[in-house]
């Protein structure tokens, strides 16, 4: 892999100081919210309500996201209760939406339902992909941001779109890694880089992450925080797999701000050459 | 689909015209004061604070939602 810059940002190297023990990172901040765990949950493919409710004491997360679908009178369990007693805060999202106009209705009905003014706001071009549909999405997050909600857009790996959103007012940007559920982590390093360095408000690595590895990367390119949703929900042990993201964003934060060394491409011996025997006579 | 037939989340319903939708929530068997819950009415919002008055015409398309596990 070519060089990847991973910066170390204003604050963080004085801030580690007082971390190097694995105590917590300092608080993350978005829309004037302090948030204590940089790794934001998806509730979505727990095969239990049990299971999500210990996932997420596991992870440590104060921000789960839930979608809003048709009542179905049958159902078993509250998925509001869990969430209310496990303390977290609701990030209602609009998955699914396939226009800014649907977007928009959803997330004001997640705003009637959870008063809430978050919303995760997700365009999606197409089914096959789930890929953001930027023109739609910049509608909406235009919109949105009108109406007063806190706006944080589900978007691609592109820093002059996430440039645009933040212009609009988003109050992070939220860009992909890989697409939705396929666990094939960061493809492009390089534009997450980028895009960080582009705007100022906080990023949020969402989509794509399969593993703690993908997590931790993510922090170390500048990342602000990582959302894991199927990652956990899906892994065989969806508890263990909560506990190893908080680990890795932990540990991605400790290395980003530890400020690691250049990659080259010959070895640099650590060990010195002075005082080296000479055995060939 | 027959004349004035109500749907409540695309299925047809027994809620008639000049009902409102404090009857709709109460056919699925929740109050008013239901938590996590919204309403959409032929793509429009109604707030919550309209739910008991708000009365339905014929052919209305009721969508009520609540929290899913999702995201």
């Amino acid at each position: 892999m070519e060089t990847i810059e991973t910066h170390a940002r204003d604050g963080d190297a004085a801030a580690a100081g007082a971390h190097t023990r694995g105590e917590a990172g300092p608080a993350l901040t978005i829309a004037g919210r302090e948030l204590r765990s940089r790794l934001l949950l998806g509730s979505g493919g727990f095969p239990s309500l049990q299971l999500l409710s210990e996932a997420i004491a596991a992870s440590g997360s104060e921000l789960v996201t839930v979608a809003l679908r048709r009542v179905d009178p049958g159902a078993r369990g509250s998925l509001i209760d869990v969430l209310a007693q496990a303390g977290v805060e609701l990030l209602p999202n609009t998955a699914g939406c396939m226009t800014a106009r649907d977007a928009v209705l959803t997330a004001k009905l997640a705003r009637d339902a959870f008063q809430t003014d978050w919303i995760k706001l997700e365009v999606i071009g197409d089914e096959d992909t789930l890929l953001p549909d930027a023109p739609e999405l910049l509608r909406a997050a235009e919109e949105l941001v009108d109406e007063g909600f806190v706006v944080l857009p589900y978007t691609t790996d592109d820093p002059v779109l996430a440039r645009r959103l933040e212009a609009i007012g988003c109050a992070a940007v939220m860009p992909l890694g890989s697409p939705i559920g396929s666990g094939m982590g960061i493809r492009n390093p390089h534009n997450i880089a980028l895009l960080r360095e582009a705007v100022s408000v906080p990023v949020v690595l969402d989509a794509g992450v399969g593993t703690a590895s993908d997590a931790a990367l993510a922090i170390e390119l500048g990342c602000d925080a990582v959302m894991a949703a199927s990652a956990v929900a899906r892994a065989a042990d969806p508890v263990r797999m909560a506990a190893a993201m908080a680990a890795a964003v932990h540990a991605g934060w400790l290395a980003r701000t530890a400020g690691r060394i250049p990659r080259r491409t010959h070895a640099t011996a650590s060990t010195p050459t002075e005082g080296l025997a000479d055995f060939a006579g | 689909m027959g004349g004035g037939v109500i749907t409540v989340n695309g299925e047809h319903s027994g809620v008639q015209a000049g009902e409102t939708l404090r009857d709709v929530l109460a056919g699925l068997g929740l109050e008013p004061s239901a938590r996590g819950v919204a309403i959409a009415v032929d793509g429009e919002i109604v707030p919550r604070r309209e739910w008991t008055a708000y009365e339905l015409g014929e052919h209305a398309r009721v969508e009520v939602l609540t929290a899913m596990q999702g995201g």
